[in-house]
Order: C-alpha cells, then structure tokens, then sequence
C-alpha cells in the first residue's frame, strides 16, 4: 500500500482515535452479549430446574402408572402445606397434614377449599417440593392443580389429589414436604 | 510532533469558563474532579439516610420514623452508597490519575466520558425524588425492599421501584460507558514502551474491574427490566401463578451483585500497593502474583453468586459447590495480603495519612475478609443469614475494604490533583475518629447478629437494646467525623502549602514526574518508557 508520507505523519491522533472507537465499538459487542445471555438464563434456568429439582417443581401432566411396583420394604412421609395468596379470599388446608406410603403405591388425599367472599372466585394451585431432588419422583395421576377452580360464594370444595412416588427415589429420601400456593387468576 | 496537533491542541486549552467548562468539558482531569465531588456530595447523603436508621434503632420500640420509611430509607442508602458514592469515585480516580500514569494525554474517548458522567446526577435525582413526591402526596415514597429488588416485593411495590429501576438502568449506563473507555484507554493510549506487565497496580485493578462491569451490568439492566415488565406489561418472569420463578431473580440479580462487590474493592488494591511502595520507600513485592491474583479473584467473582442465599433452597450438590468455591477466593486474595505487607517489612515507614488509611484498611478489610468465610460456610450461614452478623460484615468489607480505602487514594493524591498540601493533623484526626468509631458501630452488629437481631427490622428486642445503643452513638461519631474530612478537602483546594512534583519522598511512577498541579493538557508529547 502506497501511502503519502506527510499525510500519514499528520493524521496519527486521528489515526489512534480511529483505533480507539473500534476498540470502543469491539466493547459494546460484549455489552450486547451480556444483556442476550441475560434473557438465555430464564430458559437455561427452567432447563436446569427439570433436570435437577432446582425449584422444587413437579410435572404439570398426568404421569402413566405402568406395571410400577409397589417397594413394600420402604415408607416415605408425604407432607402437605398449603397457602393463599394475596388477592384470593380462600380458606384452604389438607385434610391430612401427611401421610406414609410405599413407593409405587397410589393413595388419594383430600383437600379442602372454601370461598369466604361473596363473589364468585378462581384460582390455581402452584406446588412446590422440598427436598428439590425428591419433586421428579413425586408422580401425580390426578391432580386439582393441572387446573383452574372456581368456587361460588361461600361456596366449600373437597379437591383430590391422586398420587405415587416413584420407586426410584433416592434412598436417602425419606420425607418430602409438597406445598401448594393457591393464586387468584382473575387479575 | 506536527504543527495540526499542536494546533489542535492549542485549541482545546481555550475551554470555556465558569459553569460552561464543567458542562461542556471533555478533559479527564474536570471529569475526574467532577465524578469525585458527585461521589463526595452523594456519600454525604447516603451517610445521613443511615443516620436516621441509627437513630430510629438507638431504642427499641418506634420513635422517630415509620417502618415503611426506614424500609425506603434502608434500600435508598445502599444504592447511593454503592452506585452513587463508591462506583463514580473509583471511576473519578481512574479518569484523573490513569492517563497520568500511564503516560495518556487524556481519555481514549472524552466525549463518551462527559456523557457517562452526566448520566449520574439525573440517576441520583430518579432515587431521591420518590421521598419528595410522597410528601407532596403522589405515591408512597421510594423504593422499600431493600437493594436487592427481591419479588414478589418489588412487585407489589409503589412507584418508587419504577423510580428505582430506571435510576439504575441510568447508573448501569453510566458506568458501561465509563469502562469502556478505560479498557480502551489502557490497551491503546499507554505510553511507548509500557508494556502490559510494567502497567502501573491501579491500572490492572481497573482494567479487570471494567471487564467485570460490561459482562455483568447488563444482567443486572436484563433483570431489573424482567422485574418493570412484571410489573406493568403483564409478563411472569418472576411470578409463580404464571410459571415464572421468584427465586429466579436471586440467581440473576446476584449473577451481578457478587461480581460487584468485586468491582467496589478491585480498584481499590489497585491503588493501595502503590501507596505502601511510596511509604515504605520500597519497591512493591510480587507484581506478577499479585497481577495473576487480581485476575483469578475476577474470574472466580463470577461462577460463586448462589452464597447469597443459600437459605432460598438448594441441592446440596450445589451448596458445596458454591461452598468450596467462594471459599477458593480467599486463597489469591491471601496472596495479595501477603504482597501488601512484605510491601512493608524493613521498608522505611512512615505514617503521614494515606499510610494510616492503608494499614487501618489491611486490618479492617482483613475482619470482613474473614468474617465473609464465616458467612461462606453453609452450615454457618443458615443462622447468619439475613442477621445483623451479614450487615457488620459487608460494611467491614465496603465501609473499610472500600470508603477508607478510597480515603487513602484521596489524602495519596489530593496534594496532586490540586498542588497543595492537606492539613496533616487533621487528616491524622480524621482517621483515628474513623477507625475507632467504625469499629464501634460495627462490632456491637457481629454480636446483635450472632444472637439472632435480624436485619432490615425497625423494632427489636429488648435484650438488643445495649449493643444498639453503642452502634447508634458511634454510628453519630463516625458521620460527624467525615465533616473534617470535607473541610479538610475543601480547604486543600482554596490553598494551603505547596506541594511538589513528588509530593512524597517514596513515591514513584510518572503522575508523580508532572508538577503538581499537572498542567490542563499533559503527556500531550508521550514519554518513553525503558
């Protein structure tokens, strides 16, 4: 490349301002990438969460009962909690706070819901397990929480829950606690 | 040199006087000034906010401000401190003193830099202006939940979390901006000759702190956005009824907010081995370790979040991980603690002020250190968590790790930024006042903590009552006493004797070979290094 030398010699602040924003500009890439791997966590997140239980969540479908085998050599404690949140004018509890099963066993336990506003009103239930590595095993065949519910005013509703766990649950598991948070979805 | 460069420079040495120089300027050393008045002015306010905190605690019961307030108050004080005060000052002394020593005759991009700085005071005004509205009746004050914007809080919040979450997009800006210019600034303008490796201790500590700043702001800004279409636009990223996942935010907020305690301290070791070599009249020991440490700890700050809220639910897989690998941290961190006093062994000592702030900082900064591996471990953490054992904690590292170190950067440099000497005494004053009321104030909160006081609470029981009684006068003592610590500054710029180019006998490096003050335009013909 042929370049006049004069020109050169007079342009070498312009020349490193030059260097300079290209510099500037390589930056602002890696500023653009952070804010894209920002938003790639929530689905790297939900990812991570399936396959190890992070959040404690269950499967939102029906799980198939195919020749499961029931384990009678070990028992599991299920516990149940239940909560409202704001905006949902529900009382809301188990009828059994917890109940011991054998693996592969299916039991049904009752939950019990009452509207005490006077207006008709839905909801849905959102649960939750601790500890995180026993919610994949916690397998539900029919479950109040795969939909919403609407209860009329004053209205009481017994809400089933039918349920295994699943024989391969770590040993060490013997407790689980699955708690249901009942939100209002009329907002 | 040719003569369209001189021309061009002789052009710029006619800036504009008065108030324009300040809003037009380009120059690092006006911007440099204008980031340190804005970090000084905003640590005065941050500092009275937690005074009213103190004083509301100084008994238990409520007297003197309502518990919605002190919430506002509780999360207002952090930002400010840590965006407002802590950020512009590091960056303040990066703008004025880093082109000084690497021999730059300015900033790679000034008018980026005038515009990173102009993004502040509005930010400032954005997190304050909340508690004005209130009064006049519109809206419920600032933002309540503390720094951190956990939902589902934040989300039930008032619009002082709109307030809030712009006024931090703003400061993200801001500070983006300002580190993009020092990376290019230190990988372009260094002087012929300065090699990477003979950069200045600063300049590292700064040129990793910025890298660490363009990767992790933005996941604050993603988050912080998450949380305001939350809110208003109707989307469940952080909301349970819809899919979304509270405990999400955590992992994203502190994705940043572990890296950013990094980014408040790296400068910070930065600029402290210079100000040993100058008072121990030696040459700094193990550039090199200390250069591959400040690395490792950048690199490390960003896979060890999750130590934040290990009582939020986690398999226990993943809190050993985050366990052993925060605790990892402390192993190149201890290189630098043992480089910072071989600095020191057999040197010729001596303690004008910025060498008491030094060594003051090695101890105090060494507690927080340690109590953090407390913290660190899980079994530990579980009691200490949210206790008023985590807040003693992070103020040894941030208060003493951070302010006083920056205090030492400014008594090291403020003879040169303004040609006159400080007031010695004073200075000496200042320091003792800060150290023993500090320790005062915190050292009641490792045992409010230990016994279970819980944080962010107004109210609190009566077996609580002595400690917090001790905290809240020393908590008067250490406010007040950063009024001489103004004085003193503001009377080192009207006059006072004056300095030489050295200003320290020890000192070293090539801010210190231009007279002092250094003239407006300086390094404009760049010097040779060997």
């Amino acid at each position: 490349m042929e370049i006049d030398a004069n020109k050169t010699d007079l342009s070498a602040t312009e020349l490193r301002s030059a260097a300079n924003k290209r510099l500037g500009y390589k930056m602002i890439w890696v500023v653009v990438a952070a804010l894209l791997f920002a938003f790639a966590l929530v689905p790297i997140y939900d990812v991570l969460c399936t396959m190890t239980g992070l959040n404690g969540k269950t499967k939102s479908t029906v799980s198939e009962l195919n020749n499961t085998k029931v384990d009678e050599t070990r028992w599991v404690t299920v516990q149940f909690t239940t909560s409202t949140m704001p905006g949902l004018g529900w009382n809301f509890y188990p009828k059994q706070s917890s109940i011991k099963v054998h693996p592969g066993k299916v039991e049904t336990v009752l939950f019990e819901a009452k509207n005490i506003t006077n207006e008709v009103v839905a909801g849905r239930a959102v649960p939750s397990v601790t500890p995180g590595v026993a919610a994949a095993h916690l397998k539900k065949l029919a479950c109040f929480c795969f939909e919403r519910q609407a209860l009329n005013p004053g209205e009481t509703k017994l809400l089933p829950l039918r349920f295994f766990v699943s024989p391969d649950i770590p040993a060490d598991v013997k407790e689980m606690t699955l708690s249901y948070a009942f939100f209002s979805v009329d907002k | 040199m040719s003569t369209t460069t001189v021309a061009h420079h002789d052009e710029h040495t006619d800036h504009p006087t008065g108030i324009m120089r300040w809003l037009t300027t380009t120059n690092h050393k006006d911007i440099g000034t204008m980031y340190l008045t804005f970090s000084l002015i905003m640590f005065l306010v941050g500092g009275s906010m937690i005074l009213g905190i103190r004083a509301e605690l100084f008994q238990p019961g409520l007297q003197l401000i309502k518990p919605d307030f002190f919430n506002q108050l509780i999360g207002v004080h952090a930002l400010i401190m840590i965006f407002a005060a802590l950020m512009p000052a590091a960056t303040g002394f990066a703008n004025w003193m880093l082109p000084l020593q690497i021999g730059a005759p300015d900033m790679a991009l000034p008018r980026l830099n005038n515009w990173g700085f102009w993004l502040l005071p509005p930010s400032a005004i954005l997190l304050t202006l909340p508690f004005t509205l209130a009064l006049f009746g519109i809206g419920d004050g600032a933002l309540a939940t503390g720094w951190t914007f956990y939902p589902p809080l934040s989300i039930q919040g008032g619009i002082g979390v709109d307030f809030a979450i712009f006024a931090v997009h703003l400061l993200g800006i801001s500070s983006v901006l300002g580190s993009i210019n020092i990376i290019v600034t230190l990988f372009n303008m260094r002087a012929p000759g300065m090699t990477l490796m003979k950069m200045p201790m600063f300049a590292w500590g700064w040129l990793i702190t910025a890298f660490l700043l363009i990767a992790t702001i933005p996941v604050l800004a993603g988050a912080v956005t998450m949380l305001l279409t939350d809110r208003h636009f109707g989307t469940h990223f952080f909301d349970a009824a819809g899919g979304g996942d509270p405990i999400m935010f955590q992992h994203l907020f502190w994705f940043f907010g572990h890296p950013e305690v990094y980014i408040l301290l790296l400068p910070v070791w930065g600029f402290i081995p210079q100000i040993l070599q100058t008072f121990s009249r030696k040459p700094m020991y193990g550039y090199k370790a200390q250069v591959y440490s400040l690395w490792a700890i950048g690199a490390m700050s960003v896979v060890v979040w999750a130590h934040h809220f290990f009582t939020a639910g986690m398999p226990v897989p993943a809190l050993l991980y985050f366990m052993y690998s925060t605790m990892a941290i402390s192993l190149p961190l201890a290189v630098l603690f043992f480089c910072w006093i071989k600095t020191m062994w057999r040197g010729s000592m001596s303690f004008e002020t910025p060498m008491l702030f030094t060594v003051g900082w090695i101890i105090l900064f060494g507690i927080g250190g340690l109590t953090g591996l407390v913290l660190a471990d899980v079994a530990a953490d579980a009691q200490y968590h949210n206790s008023y054992f985590v807040v003693a904690h992070f103020h040894y590292t941030l208060f003493a790790g951070g302010i006083m170190g920056i205090m030492a950067g400014v008594y090291y440099w403020l003879p040169k930024m303004t040609g006159h000497m400080y007031n010695e005494k004073l200075g000496q004053l200042h320091f003792w006042l800060t150290a023993i009321s500090f320790n005062l104030t915190f050292i009641p909160q490792f045992f409010l903590g230990l016994a279970g006081m819980p944080r962010r609470i107004p109210d609190y029981a009566l077996q609580f009552a002595e400690f917090n009684m001790i905290s809240s006068m020393a908590a008067f003592v250490l406010g007040l006493s950063q009024l001489i610590f103004v004085y003193n500054i503001i009377s080192t710029v009207k006059g006072g004797k004056k300095a030489t180019s050295q200003v320290w006998e020890g000192a070293e490096g090539l801010e210190w070979t231009l007279p002092s003050p250094p003239p407006y335009h300086s390094f404009t013909e760049q010097p040779i290094i060997k």
